[in-house]
């Protein structure tokens, strides 16, 4: 073949070149730039790093042991300077356990949505890119698990699966390995709303100009998927991972509260609404807190979606 | 002197957005005499839509702020009307406006006929039936035959450039005495572009419309304009009558936009004369010239002070050619000296 | 492998491309067909720009991506350097895409928002292997940058901080990157600027010169065309109607297409303007989904006769290098 290193230089010398004013701006300054605009997302944010600073913090203060320790003499106690949540029907102190509850939601939520989001990329890629018969397929596929309500499937796969799955070390602590059937269920059963987003940019990217660019190139399929298209999509897979990752928190607050999500002893905020579900009215104290803080987080993560939304869109190009 | 339907005084316009300051409009007078045709030339982003969205009071407030200025239509000023005189009495009815892009419009899911008539209905208290004649005779008027059957057609199924005609027969149904084109033809393809020219042309000759152009194309200006303004980060640059301007323009980047061009009607005998550097920055507040840092005539003094619009010797008036020619420049360039 | 240098770079022979229409979800068919290009031929020497014009529609775009492969042709034959992309493979079709590049009219919409400048103008050098090391990449890239009037220092930074001439000299240099030898220039400059296209035009002249590159110079705007181009091909619905050197189209102009679209084109001077006689079509383009019978042009043709409507007119060259296909043609 011919040569390797061609590079012919320049003898324009004349062209005076072209000086930027501004100061560099990254993508990600930019996006700070206008996610900052939003003060709703910024205290969604504020909001969210205090809930996972409670969790995790809380667990310095609180040992799991003292968070799984029963004592039926202290049983439902209203909140008081030792237990300030109170305690459960078997003498739990509730703030210790919605700390470790709330460890298991979050990552409930965000192993979940890894799952969902790896899946969700997968098919919606291969289908928007490639089209015709793959998209037909996958698409037809995606729209099936679509129809079947996912709470209806989630019911079904946990009482399915609930089975004797061992309890599991990770992270340094002892989970019943419901939380794995969890997980995977939710992952598995959510990903068809995002598989139809990423197949949407992936219909449209595909034909933009950079896209042609590149293929006139002769870049390689692989490269183009994953080098070009894939980080243009990053706006709406962020946005749909965050909002998921919400979505997966009430999903299994909602499971365990029907009593098929994780087993006790292992504490989650859905199974201890179960657990306060007789004493609505006699103790508020046991639904108030898990309850609250599931309300904040649902809530804390939608703003910063709605935030992500506007600050990742890759056709604005305003500050 | 001619009666004057428009005489817009000293008008300035910001927009206050996160980045900064946008300084859009910076003190901008024109004259429009009754039946005249004016073009606005200048670059993308130079402030044309802005000024005649301010004079029409449309522009969003906030981030928008008209700072100063008046805007006088026969002598009531435009800027201090309440916005139900603006809407009851100018805006569609003395001064139509239209849009550069006739696809966004129109609403596609209504037919013309029915966003046609509307508006007779409702402003000018029409029926149906005259309602829909009057319609017909609009469309008759930009060029469209075929009556009734074209009112019942859906936006899809026009061409872009008989929707702008669909625009424009909107723009006329109230009478308008003045009618402001926005970049009407920009997207559309030359044959398409010389038929609405041609149009409008027509519409002044045969109902006295006085029309502004707004365009960046010098080409359609020399075609269609008695007198031009040209602008530039916000100012007007140079302001002429069409011939004296094409003749011996004085402007720095007036000329440099004449050698720029390629003419489609000479065989070509050079390199085209390119203006260095970029459009400018409209987030600083102006100080001196705003076209000095690309402007090759640059001297000391422009970058210091931002010279004022005057007249220049009336060597256009000797040569026969009529009206004021006013540049801002500190230089004259015929001479090299100073003004 | 010795391609004569007598042998045009660039050889079209009877190309068309057409696009299915489909109807339904699952089982797709084909309720018509849109005739975007139906049958063009011509030839592109070595360091010659040739210019493509015609309305909006007609098919400009989609033979310049045809003939780069980017869309597969319906039949014909696109020789590039004596070489068919159809059949090619492997190496040897690297070679060929090589050789052949491509820029964009929009500005915004051709460089990829989430890469630096440096990894898109890198792109085909990282493609092609052309150097193997990242630190002769980077250098090669300043190089361009400095060659299309960009600052070397801005190397990091992200499309949207340039302006949209600036963008457009970045396009440039991404297509100048692989040594081309042939550059499909898609409207290059329609979105800029008077003030920016002469600068992006004198660019591209000057790295002709330079480089010795082959254009198909693809615009609506026919003052440009005529500045820039060597020979111009006028398109009306799929097909070349008038192919001429520059000076003999524009100044004898014989398709009365050809006729119509110069007369339209607005020239700098109010008093050769005001003096003008514009040749006005009636009607719109039609659809490329039915073209008219006959010759494609007759239903807004002035000097349209009934034969018109009947036979395809031939396609023939009238005085040497200036061909057109119209009857009325003598
Ligand atoms: N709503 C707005 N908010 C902030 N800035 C604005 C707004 N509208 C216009 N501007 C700014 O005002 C300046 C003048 O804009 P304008 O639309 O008048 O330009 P123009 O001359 O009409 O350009 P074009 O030829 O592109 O239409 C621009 O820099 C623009 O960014
Ligand atoms: N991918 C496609 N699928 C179906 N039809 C297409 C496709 N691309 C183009 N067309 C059609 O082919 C015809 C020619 O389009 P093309 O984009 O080549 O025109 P053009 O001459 O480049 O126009 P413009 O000046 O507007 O860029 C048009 O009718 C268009 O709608
Ligand atoms: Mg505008
Ligand atoms: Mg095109």
């Amino acid at each position: 073949m011919t040569e390797t290193s061609p590079a012919p230089v320049s003898n324009i010398a004349a062209l005076p070149l072209d000086q930027l004013d501004a100061p560099p701006l990254t993508l990600g300054r930019l996006a700070w730039l206008r996610f900052r605009r939003h003060k709703m997302a910024l205290a969604g944010m504020a909001l969210l790093g205090l809930l996972i600073l409670y969790c995790v913090g809380g667990g310095f203060v609180f040992s799991e042991k003292y968070a799984n320790y029963n004592d039926t003499s202290l049983a439902l106690q209203p909140p008081s300077a030792a237990h300030w949540f109170g305690t459960d029907t078997i003498g739990r102190d509730i703030l210790a356990r919605t700390i470790y509850g709330g460890q298991i939601s979050l990552l409930i939520g965000l192993t979940a949505v890894i799952l969902e989001v790896s899946a969700g990329i997968v098919v919606g890629a291969l289908a928007g890119y490639f089209g015709g018969w793959v998209d037909n397929l996958l698409m037809r596929f995606t729209e099936a698990i679509l129809i079947i309500p996912q709470i209806f499937l989630l019911l079904v796969m946990a009482k399915f699966f609930a089975g004797d799955i061992p309890d599991i070390n990770f992270l340094g602590r002892e989970f019943s390995g419901s939380v794995i059937v969890i997980v995977v269920i939710i992952g598995l059963t959510s990903w068809p709303y995002l598989a139809r987003i990423v197949r949407a940019e992936f219909l449209s990217l595909k034909e933009s100009e950079f896209i042609l660019a590149a293929r006139a190139t002769g870049t390689s399929t692989p490269e183009i998927i994953f080098l070009h298209i894939l980080p243009n999509c990053i706006a709406p897979i962020v946005v749909s991972a965050t909002l998921g990752v919400a979505n997966a928190i009430t999903l299994e607050a909602y499971i365990s509260f029907l009593g098929l999500g994780v087993r006790p002893p292992t504490a989650t905020w859905g199974n201890m609404l179960e657990g306060a579900y007789n004493y609505i009215e006699s103790a508020y104290w046991m639904w108030l807190f898990p309850g609250l803080l599931i309300l904040f987080i649902v809530l804390a993560i939608n703003f910063v979606g709605d935030g992500l939304r506007d600050a990742l869109d890759p056709r604005s190009r305003a500050v | 002197m001619t009666n004057l339907l428009l005489e817009v005084r000293d008008l300035k316009t910001r927009f206050h957005t996160p980045e900064g300051t946008v300084y859009a409009v910076n003190g901008i007078s024109f004259n429009l005499p009754q039946g005249s045709a004016l073009a606005v030339v200048g670059e993308s982003g130079c402030g044309k839509s802005v000024t005649m969205m301010s004079i029409l009071r449309l522009i969003p407030i906030p981030p928008g702020q008209i700072v100063s200025g008046e805007a006088l239509y026969v002598g009531q000023d435009l800027l201090k009307l309440s916005e139900n005189e603006m809407e009851a009495n100018i805006r569609g009815k003395a001064i139509a406006m239209i849009f550069q892009d006739p696809m966004t419009s129109l609403n596609p899911v209504l037919t013309i006929g029915r966003q046609l008539t509307e508006p007779l209905r409702i402003h000018l208290g029409l029926d149906h039936n005259q309602a829909q004649r009057r319609a017909i005779q609009l469309l008759e008027m930009v060029g469209i035959s075929g009556g009734a059957n074209r009112l019942e057609s859906y936006p899809h199924q026009f061409s872009g450039g008989m929707r702008q005609r669909v625009m424009i027969a909107m723009a006329l149904a109230a009478n308008p005495s003045l009618l402001i084109a926005d970049e009407p033809t920009t997207a559309l393809d030359v044959t398409i572009q010389a038929q609405i020219i041609e149009l409008v042309e027509r519409l002044r000759r045969e109902i006295g419309l006085t029309i502004i152009w707004i365009t960046h194309d010098l080409g359609v200006v020399a075609g269609m304009a008695e007198r031009v303004i040209v602008m530039y980060a916000g100012y007007i640059v140079e302001e002429a009558d069409v011939d004296a301007l094409y003749e011996m323009p004085c402007h720095p980047y007036t000329q440099a936009l004449l050698a720029a061009l390629p003419r489609a009607d000479r065989r070509r005998d050079r390199r085209l004369k390119s203006i260095p550097g970029a459009p400018p920055n409209l987030l600083v507040e102006p100080k001196g010239c705003p076209f000095a840092p690309r402007c090759e005539h640059v001297r000391e003094r422009c970058r210091l002070e931002n010279p004022t619009l005057t007249t220049v010797s009336s060597s256009a008036a000797l040569r026969g050619l009529s009206g004021d020619h006013r540049v801002a420049c500190w230089v004259d360039l015929a001479t090299g000296a100073m003004r | 492998m010795t391609p004569l240098d007598s042998q045009p770079l660039v050889q079209v022979k009877n190309l068309t491309k057409h696009f299915p229409v489909l109807r339904g979800l699952v089982l797709q068919r084909q309720v018509g067909l849109v005739r975007a290009v139906d049958g063009i031929s011509f030839d592109i020497q070595r360091g010659e720009t040739l210019g493509l014009v015609g309305e909006s529609g007609c098919g400009k775009t989609t033979a310049g991506r045809t003939l780069l492969g980017l869309y597969p042709p319906t039949s014909g034959e696109v020789l590039i350097d004596g070489q068919d992309m159809r059949h090619t493979r492997g190496p040897e079709l690297m070679a060929l895409r090589r050789k052949a590049q491509i820029i964009f009219q929009d500005p915004y919409a051709s460089l990829n928002p989430r890469w630096t400048v440096n990894s898109i103008i890198a792109e085909p050098l990282r493609v092609h292997r052309l150097l193997p090391t990242e630190k002769e990449r980077v250098e090669r890239v300043k190089e361009l940058l400095r060659l299309v009037g960009l600052s070397p220092t801005h190397l990091n930074r992200f499309p949207h901080e340039f302006s949209g001439g600036q963008r457009q000299r970045i396009g440039v240099a991404r297509a100048l990157a692989s040594n081309p030898l042939f550059i499909v220039c898609d409207e290059p400059i329609s979105a800029l600027d008077v003030s920016i296209q002469a600068q992006v035009v004198n660019l591209l002249e000057e790295l002709q010169d330079q480089f010795e590159l082959t254009y198909l110079f693809i615009a609506h705007d026919l003052s440009m065309v005529r500045h820039i181009c060597d020979r111009v091909a006028v398109m009306y619905l799929g097909l070349i109607v008038e192919l001429a050197e520059r000076n003999e189209l524009y100044e004898n102009p014989l398709h009365p297409y050809t006729a119509a679209l110069l007369s339209a084109v607005p020239i700098p001077d109010p008093k050769q303007e005001r003096a003008r006689q514009r040749i006005l079509l009636k009607g719109e383009i039609p659809s490329p989904l039915n073209p008219p019978s006959g010759c494609r042009f007759h239903p807004r043709c002035p000097l349209a006769k009934a034969h018109c409507a009947e036979t395809t007119p031939a396609w023939r060259e009238i005085s040497p290098g200036h061909w057109v296909a119209c009857h009325e043609v003598a």
